[in-house]
């Protein structure tokens, strides 16, 4: 545990005055990695499920995770996302932001967004407000109180639902769409954020061979102005991407490289298919 | 352009509500007192000082139910301990009635009866201005909202969440229940306080003073509604909804969920104090019973049985459980905790949305 | 009554000897003024004499008359003079009592106790120098060193030497009191150390070196009370946690295993203890030969009429209810009412009698000052037992295979054939059994009435969260934890304060570890 974990876990130090505001957050991508994590290591519980693991993703790359089940992937978006603090370990964004001191909403401030591996949306709520409640503005509670969505939301907003093809259902309870629609409706809330880097966690989960093709184009036309982390199971899709690709294994990277490179190396081969 | 505050507030609610609202305050701030005060007592019109009080109490309890659903119905967090707060109001606003009791109590003292009775010799230090009346209204509105910030900005902070903070938040008014009884802690031990006798010099059993607490009640209790819709429909409700179905989404684009529910858990408990000010007066005393946890759970049955997630449900919900009350504990004093029981285990069961709720199925099932 | 007939036989043999009582002494205790009246007692207490003895019993039982100049005690019908023994006849026909006021009363009880000393009867003795350890006065000096020398035993002994200090604390001769103030360091009662205290000041004690002495004892003697009062308070801490324990236990099933939040755990453990009182009437009403031990019989009579309840209530309620916590939390609730209710209708509204069978009640002493209750050394071991029990049953039987199968997984448990509604039903009947097992040790040390229950659901729901839920270990520790806490507490602020202090306590525990003591960390824990 960490100096800087110890004064949290004491809860005397309330690092979070900034939490809700938007942020200019200074992102500093001159050495053009936006993402650095060193050395990681998280342990349940005495299962390692993170171990040493190095990584670093550079600003406008599309990057691809693979593994079998139980590699870490969850929980490495977990640590950057600030769920999870490391036992140990250095994770930045850009040169100076250390995620690790940071909660949750102020991550996503600094320009993270997050998708689930299980579609997570606000059920109750209809599309539109999905979208309304991501987008990316003053989110502190009592400006929430007297909040108004003008024409320049409004508009961003009927833009991203065109995007995502949800225009015909912005006022239907989001609880009732199909679950690929789900899928696209959380990278929509996503895209509203406006986020420099976006992890997703197995995005086409569901969806039909069109809908993946079509999210394959999305994600690529994003790489670029954004920096995307992608984990899947579908090498289909991965292959569509195009990406560099890294191989996690029990807690750490195993191969790194583009997908046939990674394919080919006998260590994966192993452990996907058995040891 | 910005479009004006004034405007926004009126769209919160539809023209019906607004004037369901206006003939409800022509019913309660003109018409009942009129009945009250100036038909006499002979005629059959005549609104007697009990239904005045009982009316004034329901006002006050349905005020407490929908500060409950404002925290458990749309942030989905289920609080055992709303007593608490509404006793807290009831005390911060006794203590001042127990100052204007003067020297008219039964030892002639300048201080409160139990004082004397205990061999006190002077009020201690939180008494301090409580022959106030600004100072009353202050901490009927300071001590829950004081209470209700520190405890919930610890337990959100924790993400302390559904059954654990319930449970706690019981463990709360429970303690402060214990805390009140000892005679030490200066407010009246087992006995509470009682036997009020005016308000800014006026006699509080008059009639003029009873019309005008009932007034003041139901213009509290429209006050509430009305905030309450505001509340609801503002981003600062959807994003409260957010929050109680998923709050790690709510996380993840970049909300603090602690902010939102603390700023509906203080307000809440201030209500409930609002309400608890306003009640002691009817009544005419508060005792450490008032923080009992099987008080405060029931006023989560108050909601329930109106129908959560609504905000005419609680006051429906309220009236209706509480008039059951009334009639049943005096009919069949025997049969009240029964019937109570299985209001708590038939409204979970087969009345999840509540009268409300109910209601609605029946009207949409009508057309087809 | 022998020993009084053996006295009288003593008597009868050694009348010659009997003239030995002072005429005048005995006359003194007639005397108007009660100041002559006790020195009279006293002289006579320090004869050690059993003829002493029989005229201060008389004096004691208001049968010592005065007619005249004639001191007598009327025995029966027969009048027997007080002095000489000598028989009276007739019997005078005008008397009065010799009055006794409380003053007089407590002076007779020393000195008869001072003379029961040299009775051949241990026991006697024993309890003769007990009373005289804190409050005998410096008249009876004399006979407490005659006895002293006298004296075999050596726990007797022991006692004679308190005593005989504590008389000599009186002595005008300052090496007597330095003796005396040293050999009460020995004592282990606080009654030893109020005496002590006064010493301390100068107006009362003008030696300085007695006062330094007298320092000196009381810390001696309040290091021997401080080990005591903490072990004492360990025990009855242990003892309170024993019993969270077991309102707990079953909850750590209902709820930390099967999550469900039952607010009618409290009314189940007041099923088992008004099985506990049902049991007792029959027995006393079937077999008063056994009465002593129908709580034996109540052990497995509460567990199978708690269990009963317990799941005739999952299956008409909380089933319906599964995945809906709060739901379950109201609908449990009015269980719980309706469970009152019902016992306040079969039993009426007030506490029921449970009595402490006779090898529960008293206890050891271990230590002076020490008792400990069989009552609730007995709880602690049945506490041991159930959690034994709940072991076993939980790691040992197909059952409890079952119900960790379901907690782990249930569709996957319901795919290999676990059949899931049937384990849930019978694991809520453990769970509300083990309540009933809780519920008849309650019965034994605590009041049984509808409301009994109430008191306890925060307890055991603190217990279960402070322990981490879904763990019987951190329960345990929890449970004896928060007694053993508690009980400190309630020594230094009362119990009011410390049970608010624990409340906070908890809360703020729960800040710092929202998981409990034990906590299960990793990513399945929020889901």
């Amino acid at each position: 545990m960490t100096a800087q974990q110890q004064m949290e876990g004491l809860g005397w130090e309330d690092n979070t005055p900034a939490v809700g505001r938007v942020l200019e957050p200074g992102l500093d991508t001159t050495h053009k990695v936006i993402l650095y994590l060193e050395d990681i290591s998280v342990s349940f519980d005495g299962f390692k499920a993170l171990n040493n693991l190095s990584l670093a993703i550079d600003a406008g790359e599309l990057r691809c995770i693979i593994g079998p089940n139980g590699a870490g992937k969850t929980t490495m978006m977990d640590v950057i996302t600030g769920k999870t603090r490391p036992d140990s370990g250095t994770c930045f964004f850009g040169q100076t932001i250390d995620l690790t001191r940071l909660t949750e909403p102020q991550i996503a401030h600094m320009g993270i967004g997050r998708k689930f591996q299980k579609p997570t949306i606000f059920e109750n709520h209809t599309v539109f407000e999905n979208l309304e409640l991501a987008m990316k503005m003053d989110k502190r509670a009592l400006t929430s109180l007297f909040a108004w969505l003008d024409r320049e939301g409004r508009d961003k907003i009927s833009d991203t639902l065109k995007l995502i093809r949800l225009d015909a259902e912005a006022d239907r309870q989001a609880g009732l769409l199909s679950h690929g629609q789900k899928q696209w409706l959380e990278i929509g809330m996503l895209l509203m954020q406006d986020p420099k880097l976006l992890l997703l966690d197995e995005p086409v989960a569901g969806m039909t061979d069109d809908e993946t093709e079509r999210t394959g184009e999305l994600f690529k036309s994003l790489a670029g102005k954004h920096s995307l982390v992608v984990v899947e199971h579908d090498m289909a899709f991965i292959e569509q991407l195009g990406g560099k690709v890294t191989v996690l294994h029990e807690g750490s990277v195993l191969a790194e490289g583009d997908l046939a490179t990674v394919q080919a190396d006998e260590r994966v081969v192993e452990v996907y298919l058995g040891r | 352009m910005r479009t004006p505050f004034v405007i926004r507030f009126l769209s919160s609610m539809p023209r019906s509500g607004w004037i369901g609202l206006a003939a409800f305050a022509a019913i309660t701030l003109v018409l009942m007192p009129a009945l009250h005060l100036l038909l006499p007592e002979t005629s059959p019109f005549h609104v007697s000082g009990y239904l005045i009080t009982l009316g004034g109490k329901l006002m006050c309890y349905a005020i407490v139910a929908v500060a409950m659903d404002l925290i458990w119905g749309y942030a989905g967090i289920l609080s055992l301990g709303h007593g608490l707060f509404f006793a807290l109001g009831g005390y911060a606003f006794g203590m001042y009635l127990m100052r204007q009791i003067g020297r008219d109590g039964s030892y002639q003292s300048d201080l409160p009866d139990f004082m004397v009775f205990l061999d006190w010799k002077e009020l201690p230090w939180y008494w301090t201005g409580s022959d106030s009346f600004l100072w009353a209204l202050f901490l009927v509105l300071a001590a829950p909202a004081l209470v209700a910030y520190v405890f919930g900005y610890f337990a959100f902070r924790s993400r302390i969440k559904g059954v654990y903070f319930s449970i706690i938040t019981q463990a709360l008014t429970f303690a402060a229940m214990l805390f009140f009884f000892r005679n030490e802690t200066g407010f009246g031990g087992n006995n509470g306080f009682t036997d009020f006798k005016r308000i800014l010099g006026y006699d509080i059993t008059s009639p003029e003073m009873r019309a005008t607490l009932f007034g003041l009640s139901a213009l509290v209790l429209m006050a509430t509604l009305v905030l309450g819709r505001y509340l609801t429909t503002s981003k600062f409700g959807r994003v409260l909804a957010a929050i109680r179905d998923a709050e790690s989404r709510v996380m993840f684009i970049g909300y603090n969920p602690l902010h939102y529910k603390l700023f509906v858990w203080t307000l809440s408990a201030v209500l409930c104090g609002i309400a608890g000010a306003l009640y002691v007066p009817q009544v005419g005393i508060i005792n450490p019973g008032e923080m009992s946890p099987a008080n405060s759970i029931e006023i989560a049955i108050w909601a329930a049985v109106g129908g959560r997630g609504t905000l005419i449900g609680p006051v429906i919900g309220a009236w209706l459980v509480n008039l059951f009350k009334s009639y049943f504990t005096v009919a069949f004093p025997e049969y009240w905790l029964f019937f109570l029981g299985a209001l708590f285990v038939g409204v979970t069961l087969w009345l999840p949305e509540g009268v409300v709720g109910l209601w609605k199925r029946i009207r949409q099932r009508r057309p087809a | 009554m022998t020993r009084y007939l053996l006295s009288l036989l003593l008597w009868l043999t050694a009348l010659p000897a009997l003239a030995a009582l002072d005429p005048v002494l005995v006359k003194q205790l007639a005397n108007e003024d009660s100041d002559l009246k006790v020195a009279a007692i006293q002289q006579l207490g320090a004869s050690a004499s059993p003829e002493a003895a029989r005229v201060l019993k008389a004096m004691a039982d208001d049968a010592l008359l005065v007619a005249g100049d004639t001191v007598f005690i009327l025995d029966g019908e027969q009048a027997v003079d007080a002095a000489t023994g000598a028989a009276i006849t007739p019997t005078p026909e005008s008397y009065e009592a010799i009055t006794v006021n409380n003053r007089l009363r407590s002076e007779l009880g020393n000195a008869l106790a001072a003379l029961k000393l040299f009775d051949p009867d241990r026991a006697v003795r024993l309890a003769a120098a007990k009373e005289l350890q804190s409050n005998a006065g410096l008249e009876l000096v004399p006979v407490l060193a005659r006895s002293l020398a006298q004296e075999k035993d050596g726990e007797i002994l022991a006692l004679l030497k308190q005593a005989h200090a504590q008389a000599n604390l009186a002595n005008p001769e300052v090496a007597a009191r330095l003796t005396a103030v040293r050999a009460l360091a020995d004592s282990g009662s606080p009654n030893t150390r109020s005496l002590l205290l006064p010493l301390l000041e100068a107006a009362n004690e003008p030696d300085e070196s007695v006062r330094q002495a007298a320092r000196q004892s009381i810390e001696a003697i309040e290091s021997r009370l401080m080990v005591g009062e903490t072990l004492g308070q360990i025990f009855t801490g242990l003892s309170l946690g024993s019993i969270l324990l077991l309102a707990a236990l079953g909850l750590a099933i209902t709820y930390g295993v099967m999550g469900v939040i039952n607010m009618a755990h409290g009314e189940l453990l007041m099923v088992g203890a008004y099985t506990t009182y049902f049991t007792q009437t029959l027995f006393r009403a079937y077999f008063p030969e056994l009465v002593d031990w129908y709580v034996l019989a109540a052990i497995p009579l509460a567990f199978f009429a708690a269990a009963a309840v317990g799941m005739v209530l999952e299956r008409t309620v909380i089933r319906r209810l599964y995945g809906r916590p709060l739901e379950t939390l109201l609908a449990t609730w009015g269980l719980s009412l309706i469970l009152i209710q019902a016992a306040r209708v079969l039993f009426g509204a007030q506490n029921v009698e449970v009595a402490n069978p006779e090898w529960m009640s008293g206890g050891v002493e271990v230590m002076p000052g020490l008792v400990l209750p069989w009552n609730r050394i007995v709880i602690i071991g049945f506490t041991l037992f159930v959690l034994g029990l709940m072991a076993v049953l939980m790691q040992k039987t197909r059952l409890g295979l079952f119900v960790r199968a379901v907690t782990q997984n249930r569709p996957m448990a319901g795919c290999v054939g676990v059949p899931t509604a049937r384990v849930d039903t019978l694991a809520f009947g453990l769970g509300a059994g083990i309540a009933g097992l809780g519920g008849v040790a309650l019965s034994q040390i605590a009041n049984v009435g509808p409301d009994m229950g109430q008191g306890y659901i925060v307890d055991s729901f603190m217990v279960v969260v402070l322990g981490g839920v879904g763990q019987l270990a951190g329960a345990v520790w929890a449970a004896l934890g928060l007694g053993v806490v508690t009980k400190f507490l309630e020594g230094w602020a009362g119990a009011v304060i410390a049970k608010i202090v624990v409340l906070v306590i908890i809360i703020v525990f729960i800040q710092k570890r929202p998981q409990g003591l034990f906590a299960l960390k990793g990513r399945f824990v929020e889901n």
